[in-house]
Order: structure tokens, then C-alpha cells, then sequence
């Protein structure tokens, strides 16, 4: 069965430096469950291609239901050097949960 | 001791909602106004204003917002701390004495923190042995030393208890962190010690979800957003902080947003690393640990902090100038529109290189097609978009090359595809590139002073 990570979770997301920081939180528990067992760092990266350039770090917080990624090497150089529209990294929260997933 | 206070958050960025600390002091009680201005590059243009006139380099917005709410803070006894001195701390103290006199206040207290900003002793803390590397790139800050703007020591709560120690109404400070201007109260007000870490944590933590102001209410959520109440008139966050740690994230009644388990878990992950890691120069707190509870009606318990000790260095944030970046935009028309504009593109950039510019990056965008998502976009239908606008931007060591772009933006118009517009606000200008070196520096290198002003 093949769901729609934005049915399952929020997410916010920012900058630090040049990478971007995106955290995904599950509306349930059961959402969760989910995310932690198929939101790996690498599942992020390959979503992330073209536009995520560095590794990615993946950190959960169970109490918040969240788990935190830094996407390193994505701003196109962070704060007043990079030349992106969204060089702040505010989009990539959504752009996360374009994300589908074959449960 | 009190048995609780309630610390409210006035600003999120410099340029933030200007009414919004006037509500907090005016819609309901709280004891405490803080304001974060400062973000990293906001120190550098606050140390070219100051470069300019040396009495400028503050939040300039401070002295007339002082104006509207220090009588409604006096008489109801609200301390106001905030970060806004930037780069000038005391010249923003002075200004503000000035806008109580204008009020007609005759008491007024101002502690104000110095000694954050080490712009001018770099080359003494390069002597003493210790070259402020970047923490990202490893390398030494004599590299970009005489393109240094600016240079400030992230300090935390403590400086600020000090200043509440001496009575002040007031807190000025440069370069503390954000969450330290709520910690401070916690810390003054309930006695927490230097190693009562999982307390200071507890602040640290209450602190980081204030610091962005109503991004912890409902503003930004990507929730159920569009059930956010009100976001017009949006509440900003108040912290009711407790002596045992315990805090709630509350805002004042009649004002829309939301506090809920989501709108403040979001903000608990904007914009952090490794949760279990997070430093301030107070503590290291484990974002892991922090319980939620949804209490209902606007209000969530915040309990179990968890942190470790501090460690033994600050931060220390520099800027620096690193050449020059301008941006053009084109709006093109259906039909075709995105066809259109990619082909624009691709004139523009033949005619840079015609002209052998030198450019270190260039990058086009297309607003309304892939600037926001990048390489997920999903494919358009050109019969079903109106338009697209081409964004295109460039920077370079080089100032001439730059301004050199400005002037090919426009000739498009009359050279380039049809059905396009959008071209009025002139030629684009090189604006300077000032890019950040985050650094690392003893604690015991750097001392913060408190300064005391008053009327």
C-alpha cells in the first residue's frame, strides 16, 4: 500500500549554515511507527537528489513523535552567499512530504 | 520566590510584527517582555550602520517601541530583555533613556551586557594561540581577516541575571542567544544555580520555542494550518515557567493562533541538530528528553527537560565580506510561458559569456515552476500556466561583472522572447555577499561586563 507521507505527518524546516534542517512529525502513533521504520537516511537523500548535495543525519525524538534530518550541503552556500529563491531552506519542509511511501 | 512568572516573546527576527510587543504588555499580564533581533547576519549589517555613524549599529526600531510600551511596563511592573543592542548596546541604552524622558518617565534602570563583540581584538586572541577556525571548514580565520565585518561571543543567561541582580527595568545586550533572554528570568527569579542543569535546560528549552515568536502559535504551521483561528490578530507565546522546570506555552486570550502538541512541536524542531546536543553557552540541553502535554484551551506543559553541563568554550559568530551577488527577474506569459523563459535563460547567458564575466555561481529559477521544490517540481502543462517568472542571479568576487549583469536584464525586453514583463524597479545592483565563519573561543578569553544606565 503505497501512502502519502503528508498524510501521516507536519514538518518543519530551516537552515543552519548550509544545511538545511527538516524535522518530520507523525500525527500519531502509529504515524511513528511509520516514520521511523521507513523515513531512513537514506530514503532522504535519495528524495532529496539534486538537491541535497552533502550525507544526511537522521535523529529521532519518540517523545515528540519527530525524527530530525540535516541535509548537508543544500543551500547553495547558506545566509547571503547562496543565489537560491529559497536559500533559507523554509521550502524543504514541504518538499519532504511530497514524499510517498510503499508500506 | 514567585511561584510562577510569565515570560512573553515580543519579536521573532528583526522585522518582525511590530505591534506585537505593544499586545503582550498591553492584553493580559506577564512579567517578563523579551525580544530576540538577531539573527547571523543581522550582527554584520548592524557593523556597517555603525561604520557609517557611530552611533547607530542597535535595532533602530527599539527607542520608538520603548516609547509605546515602557509606561504600560512600568506600571505594571514588566522587565523588558532583548538582544537588539546588536553591535552598539549602549548607544541603544542611551537612546532608550531618551524615549523614557520623552514619556515622561523619572525612574528608569538599564542594565546594559558588553563585551560579546571582539571585532577588535582578533589579532590578540590570534597571539594568544587560538585562530578562531571554522568549525565547518577547519580553517584559520587569518584566511579572511582583513575581510572580517564582523566578530561576536554568543553569550547566554547569565550575564543577563547579573544585570536583573542590579535592579534594573531593562536588559540590553549584543550577541546573547536567543534562548538565554528567557532563561535569564527563570534562572534570577527561581535561584537556579550554575550546575542545575536539567532547570537550565528546562529555560534553554522554553527559550527555543519564544525565539521565533508566533512560530509556536500557529503561524508557519504546516499542520492543519488552515484551522489556525485568527492568524490576523495572531497571539504571540508566552512561557509560564515554574520553579521545578515546568513550563507552560500559553498566549493571551483574545488573540488568534493556536498552542497545541503540533504548534509547538514544530517549532521544537526548526532549526536544530542533534537533538540529544543541543549547546548553549548555559548548558547542553537533550531535546530528546522534552515531554509535551495538550492541556487544552491554548495551554502545553512542557516537563522533563533533561541536559548536561556546559561546555567550556562560547561560540563566537563572524561575518565577512565575500564579494558581490545581484538578482534579475523576468515574468513571462503564457502561451508557452515556461518554454519562453528557459530560453531567455539561455539567451542571457550566451551574451554573459560573450562578455567574459567572471562569475563564481550562476543560477536560474523558475517561479512558478521549480524555485520552491527544486528537482521535485512535477512536470507543467504549459496550456494551464498563465506565467512563469524567470529568476536569475549571480556573484562574484568580481564588482564589475556583477554590476556588468545589471545592465542585460533589461535589453531582454526588446531582444529576447515575446509576452514579457515585470521589468520597473530598475537595474539590478550588486549587493555585497557577506558570508558567516562560525568559530569557537575559551570561555575564558572573553569576560561579559554589565553596565548600568539609569534617569
Amino acid at each position: 500500500m503505497k501512502i502519502k507521507l503528508r498524510e501521516i505527518a507536519h514538518a518543519r524546516s530551516g537552515d543552519k549554515g548550509d544545511a538545511g534542517n527538516v524535522g518530520v512529525i507523525a500525527y500519531d502513533d502509529k504515524g511513528y511507527e511509520i516514520i521511523k521504520k521507513y523515513l531512513t537516511a537514506k530514503r532522504v537523500k535519495e528524495h532529496f537528489r539534486g538537491i541535497c548535495f552533502g550525507k544526511v543525519d537522521r535523529y529521532e525524538l519518540p517523545n515528540l513523535r519527530a525524527i530530525n534530518f540535516l541535509l548537508h550541503n543544500t543551500l547553495g552556500g547558506g545566509g547571503t552567499v547562496s543565489l537560491k529563491y529559497d536559500a533559507q531552506g523554509k521550502i524543504l519542509a514541504s518538499a519532504m512530504l511530497r514524499m510517498e511511501i510503499e508500506i | 520566590m514567585k511561584e510562577k512568572i510569565r515570560i512573553a516573546s515580543g519579536q521573532g527576527f528583526w522585522g518582525d510584527l511590530v505591534d506585537a510587543p505593544y499586545n503582550q504588555v498591553s492584553k493580559g499580564n506577564i512579567d517578563y517582555l523579551v525580544m530576540d533581533y538577531l539573527a547571523e547576519v543581522t550582527m554584520s549589517i548592524l557593523q556597517k550602520q555603525k561604520n557609517k555613524n557611530p552611533k547607530f549599529g542597535y535595532a533602530r526600531d527599539i527607542p520608538a517601541l520603548m516609547k509605546r510600551i515602557l509606561p504600560i511596563c512600568k506600571e505594571k511592573n514588566i522587565k523588558v530583555i532583548t538582544n537588539g543592542g546588536g553591535v552598539n548596546p549602549i548607544d541603544c541604552a542611551e537612546a532608550i533613556l531618551e524615549s523614557a524622558k520623552e514619556c515622561g518617565l523619572k525612574n528608569l534602570k538599564i542594565g546594559v551586557v558588553v563585551g560579546d563583540d571582539i571585532n577588535d581584538r582578533i589579532d590578540e586572541i590570534i597571539k594568544a594561540g587560538y585562530e578562531l577556525n571554522n568549525m565547518e571548514t577547519g580553517e584559520s580565520v587569518k584566511t579572511i581577516k582583513d575581510k572580517l565585518l564582523s566578530a561576536n561571543v554568543y553569550f547566554g543567561a547569565f550575564p543577563i541575571v547579573e544585570a536583573l541582580k542590579k535592579g534594573v527595568d531593562i536588559v540590553i545586550t549584543g550577541r546573547t542567544t536567543d534562548t538565554g533572554l528567557t532563561l535569564a528570568p527563570m534562572i534570577y527569579e527561581f535561584n537556579w544555580k550554575q550546575d542545575d542543569y536539567n532547570l537550565l535546560s528546562a529555560g534553554t528549552v522554553a527559550g527555543h520555542i519564544l525565539e521565533c515568536g508566533a512560530q509556536s502559535t500557529g503561524g508557519n504551521f504546516l499542520g492543519d494550518w488552515e484551522l489556525i483561528d485568527n492568524m490576523a490578530e495572531i497571539g504571540f507565546p508566552i512561557a509560564e515557567a515554574f520553579p521545578n522546570g515546568e513550563v507552560i506555552i500559553t498566549k493571551h486570550d483574545d488573540t488568534g493562533g493556536k498552542v497545541s502538541f503540533e504548534t509547538v512541536a514544530e517549532q521544537l524542531v526548526y532549526e536544530i541538530g542533534d537533538p540529544k546536543s543541543y549547546i548553549t553557552p548555559d548548558c547542553i540541553a537533550d531535546f530528546s528528553t522534552i515531554k509535551l502535554e495538550d492541556l487544552g484551551n491554548n495551554k502545553v506543559k512542557v516537563f522533563d527537560v533533561k541536559g548536561v553541563k556546559e561546555t567550556p568554550t562560547y561560540k563566537v559568530s563572524c561575518s565577512y565580506s565575500d564579494g558581490y551577488s545581484a538578482v534579475g527577474t523576468l515574468a513571462y506569459s503564457w502561451p508557452q510561458a515556461l518554454t519562453k523563459a528557459k530560453a531567455a535563460d539561455k539567451i542571457l547567458r550566451k551574451r554573459l559569456e560573450n562578455l567574459n564575466l567572471k562569475f563564481d555561481e550562476i543560477n536560474s529559477e523558475y517561479i512558478g515552476y521549480n524555485a520552491t521544490q527544486g528537482p521535485l517540481s512535477t512536470k507543467i502543462d504549459e496550456e494551464n500556466i498563465n506565467e512563469i517568472m524567470l529568476r536569475f542571479a549571480v556573484r562574484s568576487k568580481d564588482f564589475d561583472s556583477v554590476e556588468r549583469f545589471g545592465k542585460e536584464i533589461a535589453p531582454l525586453i526588446l531582444t529576447g522572447p515575446p509576452s514579457v514583463t515585470g521589468f520597473a524597479g530598475g537595474r539590478p545592483k550588486p549587493s555585497e555577499v557577506v558570508a558567516y565563519w562560525p568559530a569557537l573561543i575559551p570561555k575564558t578569553l572573553v569576560k561579559p561586563e554589565i553596565k548600568i544606565y539609569g534617569l
